[in-house]
């Protein structure tokens, strides 16, 4: 059976992942180009009972000039006759719509000598928007086959399968001559490499792309008059541009009829209230508050389900397998740490299922049309604005919202201050801490205090976020000079299927990406935790049942066991070696242990001083008391107070103690640089402004 | 000075003249900011920028920054 490999390409928002869904289905695998964050989308395609396509979904570009990491792969994958994915033909998808500008991608595609099919999307809609095509005469004028075809509506994929299926049918020649753009330039090039392409060698010398065995420095090695200047580049490339669209429009005009009237009336309509200076903001504010509401409270009922079914999953397998080490690894090491996986899928779903819904629909780019103002002023533009609130529930979800940021040095920046957003995890901190060392007083009559210093720690979150922003990026270069160009595409109703898809995709890249790297942690830190080097750590048992046998209850023995094998554990003994480090943070060694466990979720901190202080209950109230008793080792008075309370709430706000967002940091940068980066520059601020708050306020 | 699409009023159409080439990214030529089409300003973002534009059937957001350097002149 022989398999022919078919490169999807097209502009952004011409449906063609909808098409890529449609020709592909449930079967697509999602990979990695090397060394690059893109990810590769591949999927089978049943053509005839003996033929099957290999689909790659190519990211969406406006042209073969690379303007972004995605839109290289682009050019690249289509120049490169030796990659294995080299595609036997190209399927262009268009919107019918907007047919002129997506057929300049078109032509510089035909221009490669790449058999093309032009797959005009939205073709149902051409009556209604006062649209039409002479198929067969703008087919001959082009040089290609048009399947019209509806993704939407299911319509027009046979036409196209078979069209694909006969590709060795397809006109290769191109009517646009390369020569009109700088007729003595390209004939040198011709002259020069008389077997190649010269729009490829073009490409090679415009975009210093290397393809099959031919370099620029090859190029400038035959002939240095061909490389030239940035200036003279980006002229010849200004008159490519301009050359294409004056063949385009000469083509068009004889064969498509376009309405304009019938064709945007309801946009702008909608767009008057969408971006309306008061409503605007109106609408973007509810639509948050959905999405927040979604993370943050509809998802906390799938992950209590799943939190007592790992838990439930843990003591049915821990009194079905005889006890022993191994029954311990199981059941308290990797099905916790499993757990630990799966309770994120609820919160990764809600945010891409209203995501996909936002950007499917067109509206994503109106809150980035709304909010680019105020972000410019931090670097950052209006894509920045959905991660960043959504950190505000959970970073991971966040950072894998950031892939809609085509602009790499803007994707990077938002990854790295997202973790700074005040994320549901520190909020159980939060509570306990606040409850203890603020006073719950009112303030001016109406604001309780506790209230406002809850308050102050959402915006100091933000606030971080912001100035890091702002500060990285005045720090990290980029040679390539920004640019804000977003398209406002035409408003249209989600496609179910395409946000299932979405939802589907993210969900696995999170389990499979970051999945792996959570699970591995939370074994080696629940290893640390179970295992002691000392004699203290093996006794624990003895030692308690021998001691306090008569005047602790059995349960309160346990706790007591408990209590002393995590303070002598290697995890125990690595908060007690801290204790030097955060002694001058007002800390003991107790929250050492906290703090290091608290790199498993900033939630167990609660949970860890529980254990410490042998406190046999889950109950708020009692932990509470038992932390207010508690004595400063070295300075005398209560261990929290004002001053160590305030150290302790700066430091679980800037601190980067959460491993699962550190994992997603690696999969969506492809790299360890970046998350070590936000592990140490985040922990060595959260020191400092601890260190700062106790010496000055104790 | 001249007109450029950076002065256009809500609702107000233009056509390209011509474009400062060293300011203007390849990007936005290739979606048909090119001399001789149409340029029409649809709505200003609330907080003054962006613009929101139809070039040529291409609905774009653009910064004033960008959009100074497009010299047009103004329809209606």
């Amino acid at each position: 059976m022989q398999e022919i490999n078919v490169a999807l390409v097209g502009n952004p928002n011409t449906g063609k992942t909808s098409v890529f869904n449609q020709l592909t289905g449930l079967n697509q695998q999602v990979g990695n180009y090397p060394g690059i964050t893109v990810d590769k989308k591949t999927g089978g395609c049943q053509l005839s009972k003996n033929q099957s396509a290999k689909i790659i979904d190519l990211p969406g570009t406006y042209s073969l000039n690379a303007s972004s990491e995605d839109e290289r792969i682009v050019t690249k994958l289509l120049l490169d006759e030796n990659q294995t994915d080299f595609p036997n033909l190209a399927v262009v998808v268009c919107d019918a719509l907007n047919l002129k500008r997506n057929l300049l991608l078109f032509t510089q595609i035909k221009s490669l000598g790449i058999p093309t099919i032009l797959a005009i999307n939205m073709a149902d809609q051409m009556d209604r928007k006062g649209i039409n095509i002479d198929v067969p005469a703008l087919e001959n004028a082009l040089d290609t086959k048009i399947a019209l075809i509806s993704a939407r509506k299911k319509q027009g994929f046979n036409e196209l399968k078979q069209l694909i299926a006969d590709y060795k049918n397809l006109p290769v020649n191109t009517s646009f001559n390369i020569d009109d753009i700088a007729p003595e330039y390209f004939n040198t090039l011709k002259n020069e490499f008389p077997t190649q392409e010269a729009y490829k060698l073009w490409l090679v010398i415009s975009q210093d792309i290397v393809f099959g065995n031919i370099t620029k420095q090859q190029i400038s090695d035959k002939n240095k008059n061909l490389l030239l200047e940035a200036s003279a580049l980006k002229k010849l490339q200004h008159k490519e541009t301009v050359k294409r669209y004056q063949f385009i429009k000469e083509k068009l005009d004889k064969h498509y009829n376009i309405d304009l009237n019938k064709a945007t009336g309801f946009r702008a309509k909608l767009d008057n209230i969408l971006t309306h200076k008061v409503w605007g903001y109106v609408i973007f504010f509810f639509i948050m508050l959905l999405i927040f509401q979604a993370i943050y409270d509809w998802s906390s009922y799938p992950m209590d389900f799943i939190d007592s079914s790992f838990a439930s999953l843990s003591t049915w397998i821990s009194e079905l397998l005889p006890p022993g080490k191994f029954t311990d690894l199981l059941t308290e090491g990797i099905i916790p740490g499993i757990g630990g996986v799966v309770i994120f899928i609820p919160q990764i779903a809600f945010l891409f299922f209203f995501i996909s819904i936002l950007e499917e629909s067109g509206y994503m780019s109106r809150v980035v049309f709304l909010t680019d103002n105020i972000m410019k002023r931090f670097g950052l533009s209006g894509k920045s604005v959905v991660p960043l609130v959504s950190g505000t529930a959970c970073a991971i979800p966040a950072v894998m919202a950031t892939r809609n940021i085509e602009d790499w040095k803007e994707r990077l920046i938002t990854i790295l201050v997202v973790p700074f957003t005040t994320c549901a995890a520190r909020l159980p901190v939060y509570l306990i801490i606040i409850a203890l060392v603020i006073p719950d007083q009112r303030v001016l009559g109406i604001f309780n205090l506790q209230g406002l210093t809850l308050m102050a720690l959402y915006v100091l979150g933000f606030g971080m976020a912001i100035l890091s922003a702002w500060l990285l990026n005045k720090i990290l270069k980029s040679n390539v000079k920004k640019y804000f160009i977003i398209e406002m595409p035409a408003y249209k109703l989600p496609l179910a299927r395409n946000v299932f898809f979405n939802v589907v995709e993210k969900t696995k890249a999170f389990v499979f990406g970051a999945g792996k790297i959570i699970l591995a942690i939370s074994i080696i830190l629940w290893v640390l935790a179970s295992y002691g080097p000392t004699k203290e750590f093996y006794d624990a048992e003895t030692f308690v049942t021998e001691n306090y046998a008569d005047s602790l209850s059995p349960e309160e023995i346990d706790t007591k066991i408990a209590s002393i094998k995590l303070e002598n554990s290697f995890l125990g003994l690595a908060g007690k070696g801290i204790e030097p480090i955060v002694a001058p943070l007002g800390y003991d060694w107790k929250i050492g242990i906290a703090i290091v466990s608290s790199f498993a979720a900033r939630e167990v901190f609660v949970g860890t001083l529980a254990t410490i202080y042998s406190v046999n209950s889950e109950e708020e109230e009692t932990i509470k008391n038992r932390m207010a008793a508690e004595v400063n080792p070295i300075l005398g008075g209560p261990l929290f107070n004002f001053a160590s309370g305030i150290s302790l709430l700066l430091f679980y706000a800037f601190a980067m103690q959460c491993m699962s967002t550190l994992a997603i940091v690696k999969r969506e940068t492809k790299t360890w640089k970046w998350p070590m980066y936000q592990l140490i520059s985040m922990s060595a601020i959260a020191y400092i402004f601890a260190l700062a708050a106790f010496q000055l306020l104790k | 000075m001249e007109t450029t699409a950076a002065q256009l009023k809500k609702g107000q159409k233009g056509i390209i003249k011509t474009y400062h080439a060293e300011h203007i990214p390849l990007k936005l030529l290739e979606m048909g900011c090119l001399p001789g089409n149409e340029i029409e300003l649809l709505h200003i973002a609330p907080l003054k920028d962006p613009l929101y534009i139809n070039i040529n059937g291409s609905h774009l957001a653009i910064r004033k920054e960008t959009a100074k350097h497009i010299e047009i002149e103004v329809v209606k």
